[in-house]
């Protein structure tokens, strides 16, 4: 497996194990399809294509910290805000 | 020429969860085993002084949060998203429960004087008491200006340009520095604290300070008399015309 790709693959799954925390279906939930994703594409070999998928596992993260942060602003939004 | 100011943002660890529960004996709600974590409010006024440290119009900023030990995963989480150190009052116990805007405020403008700081930024109420009388009575204490519930704030020399979201619309005010200001929603668009910036956070310092030290008196002058829940919702009743509905609301005393 490339060595410099190995560690920012781990660094996406720890970072996205964290953001599970707070996923609205349960962390469970997401742990359970982030571990097969992860699994699904252990065979990958070529470079790019782990970019690519790393790529993509940052995309989900930021996806999920917009979710938080959405989710959020729209319950204070509500609670404070009449309009 | 931009000022060398150095900010304090306070926070409050306050609890989050929707489900809540009043203690059976009504002296207040059930905290124990309640998640917590860092006001919303207070995560925006975070987010204004980490923007303003990154356009280099501020020199530093601190984080401050009174409670108990638990609260300085509040600062942890400052720290992630930019702040440079920062300061843990310690209150547990009966005095924690006793905590409110005037002990904090006292606290504050205590901490404003021993740290030399020029820009107190707040969140505008807590979620969990919904006070919004902490920056009022810092700024009081301080006999500093204030910009209460800021939607745009921005330094302009030594004098800061704020607008304010007020029932009537938007309020444009310019205020001295040293100043207090407490965060409204729309400020700005707090960051996530990632996993990476929080173990990054780990080698800034949190440093402990008891209120004793600062010379501040915890007491309350508020005395609970009583928490309880709020009435349950009663069932509606339909009915078929308007005459009888005339009937029913003379029959409940409402007409």
């Amino acid at each position: 497996m490339a060595n410099p790709l190995r560690s920012e693959v781990f660094r996406l799954y720890k970072n996205l194990l964290y953001l599970s925390r707070e996923y609205p279906k349960g962390g469970d939930y997401f742990r359970d399809r982030l571990r097969a994703a992860f699994a699904r594409n252990k065979a990958v070999e070529d470079p790019k294509q782990i970019k690519a998928l790393i790529a993509r596992g940052e995309y989900m993260a930021r996806e999920l910290e917009a979710l938080y942060h959405l989710r959020k602003y729209r319950a204070m939004k509500k609670r404070y805000y009449e309009d | 020429k931009c000022p060398r100011v150095s900010p304090v943002v306070t926070l409050c660890y306050c609890f989050v969860s929707p489900q809540i529960r009043v203690k059976p004996d009504n002296t207040g709600v059930v905290t124990d085993g309640v998640k917590h974590s860092m006001n919303p409010f207070c995560e925006i006024a975070v987010e204004e002084a980490v923007k303003l440290k990154e356009k280099k119009l501020i020199k530093e900023v601190v984080a401050v949060s009174c409670g108990p030990q638990q609260s300085q995963e509040t600062i942890r989480t400052a720290l992630a998203m930019g702040a440079d150190r920062g300061i843990h009052v310690d209150v547990s116990g009966k005095d924690y429960e006793n905590l409110g805007p005037l002990q904090v405020s006292k606290i504050l403008a205590a901490l404003a004087k021993q740290e030399d700081a020029q820009l107190i930024l707040l969140g505008k109420q807590a979620i969990d008491d919904d006070c919004n009388q902490t920056g009022q009575m810092t700024a009081a204490l301080l006999d500093w200006p204030q910009g209460t519930f800021a939607s745009e704030v921005s330094l302009e020399g030594d004098k800061i340009n704020l607008v304010r979201e007020i029932d009537g619309g938007l309020e444009h005010i310019k205020i001295n520095t040293p100043a207090v200001i407490t965060a409204d929603l729309r400020l700005n668009t707090p960051r996530y604290a990632t996993l990476p910036n929080i173990m990054k956070a780990k080698k800034k310092k949190i440093a402990t300070v008891k209120p004793a030290d600062l010379g501040v008196d915890l007491t309350s002058r508020l005395e609970v008399l009583k928490v309880e829940e709020p009435p349950q919702r009663e069932a509606g009743m339909k009915v078929e015309t308007v005459e009888d509905l005339v009937v029913k609301l003379k029959e409940a005393g409402r007409v």
